[in-house]
């Protein structure tokens, strides 16, 4: 974990430096997929802007590219970014006493797997400064690369953008591989919901289940195994999720 | 933008959001279950390996290209490179796929 002295809006932002850069790059992915999706830059921008996660984004696109119903998406993102309400509830465990219901309301909208990993990191209560520190500069980072990759996306050539466009999914691949090497659950769970997406894909008894519905399916199945099967202990599901 | 658009964004935003801020404005006490924990641990695990394949094969447009990008993310992250390193050699590795191809085509 970075560097923990001081604990205001500075030393909030200083720590949210290397998130942002990563996010930059990341969300730059974004914005090309986002644009090659048929969505306006300004689209993009503005789900970046109030979403500001990723994987919880690229289902929305799915679900939006495929002209899904709103129930799938509310549900789609709820299944998703489920995880958050577990980083939302440890996290009301760090807060200081000065929180306030109005700086409680703003540090949730800014729970991403990095920041809550940064901000369950340090030693002892996070003040709402810091917080709010913490979460500036990833917050600019995201909504940034996601400007510049779909203002990228209208004028790079073709193959550029089709290689760009891989990007997020490394990302993906960047978190899901080094957990699986590592824990045999987190293995199981992956090789489950790759076979399960692909299920859903190209078996015909199940082309009328839509892509965004094809993510929940699967999500709910795998994960559901791997708790029944491979029970995690509760240390481990503090601050070890990136992204 | 259409009305349907902003609908769909509305909806993205407002249910990510609530999933975050419910449980620090309303619950105090952590989750027992470790049934419960173990599933939100695993979660975003299985929803990224069901969005990446076989969405992946088709990020570039060329399953040759895409393949290869992907070939190189998996190593990169099964040493441990970081995310961005990752992601950043998963479209470089495409990239070169996608001018070799073109150069053999």
């Amino acid at each position: 974990m970075s560097s923990t002295s001081g604990c205001g809006f500075s030393a909030g932002l200083r720590d949210g430096i290397p998130i942002a850069l990563g996010y930059l790059s990341v969300s730059f992915g974004f914005g090309i997929m986002a644009v090659s999706n048929g969505l306006s830059v300004f689209a993009a921008v503005l789900i970046s802007m109030t979403n500001l996660t990723s994987a919880g984004q690229v289902a929305g696109l799915t679900v939006i590219a495929s002209n899904g119903g709103m129930i799938e998406m509310a549900v789609a993102q709820l299944v998703i970014n489920l995880r958050y309400s577990l980083m939302s509830l440890s996290l009301s465990q760090k807060l200081d006493r000065h929180f306030t219901w109005l700086s409680r309301l703003g540090t949730s909208f800014g729970i991403t797997d990095e920041i809550f990993a940064v901000a369950s990191g340090r030693s002892g209560e996070v003040s709402k400064q810091y917080m709010a520190g913490l979460i500036s500069l990833p917050w600019v980072g995201w909504s940034l690369g996601t400007l510049l990759g779909a203002a990228a996306g209208e004028i790079l050539p073709e193959k550029l953008k089709a290689a760009l466009g891989i990007a997020i999914y490394g990302m993906f691949v960047a978190i899901f591989v080094p957990a699986a090497r590592k824990a045999i659950g987190v293995l199981v769970v992956v090789i489950t919901a790759i076979a399960g997406s692909c299920a859903l894909k190209y078996i015909p008894l199940f082309e009328d289940i839509s892509d965004g519905f094809a993510i929940i399916i699967t999500t709910v199945i795998a994960a559901a195994l791997g708790a029944v099967f491979f029970p995690v202990k509760t240390e481990q599901t503090e601050g070890d999720e990136p992204a | 933008m259409s009305t349907r658009l902003i609908l769909y964004i509305a909806v993205m935003a407002g249910v990510t959001y609530l999933v975050r801020a419910l449980p620090m404005m309303v619950f105090r006490k952590k989750i027992k279950s470790q049934l419960v924990q173990s599933f939100l641990y695993y979660v975003p695990y299985a929803v990224l390996g069901a969005m990446t394949v076989p969405a992946v094969f088709y990020a570039t447009g060329n399953m040759i290209s895409a393949s290869v990008g992907l070939a190189a993310a998996f190593v990169l992250a099964f040493f441990g490179q970081s995310l961005i390193v990752v992601a950043l050699t998963a479209s470089g590795a495409a990239f070169i796929a996608e001018l070799m191809i073109g150069a053999a085509g």
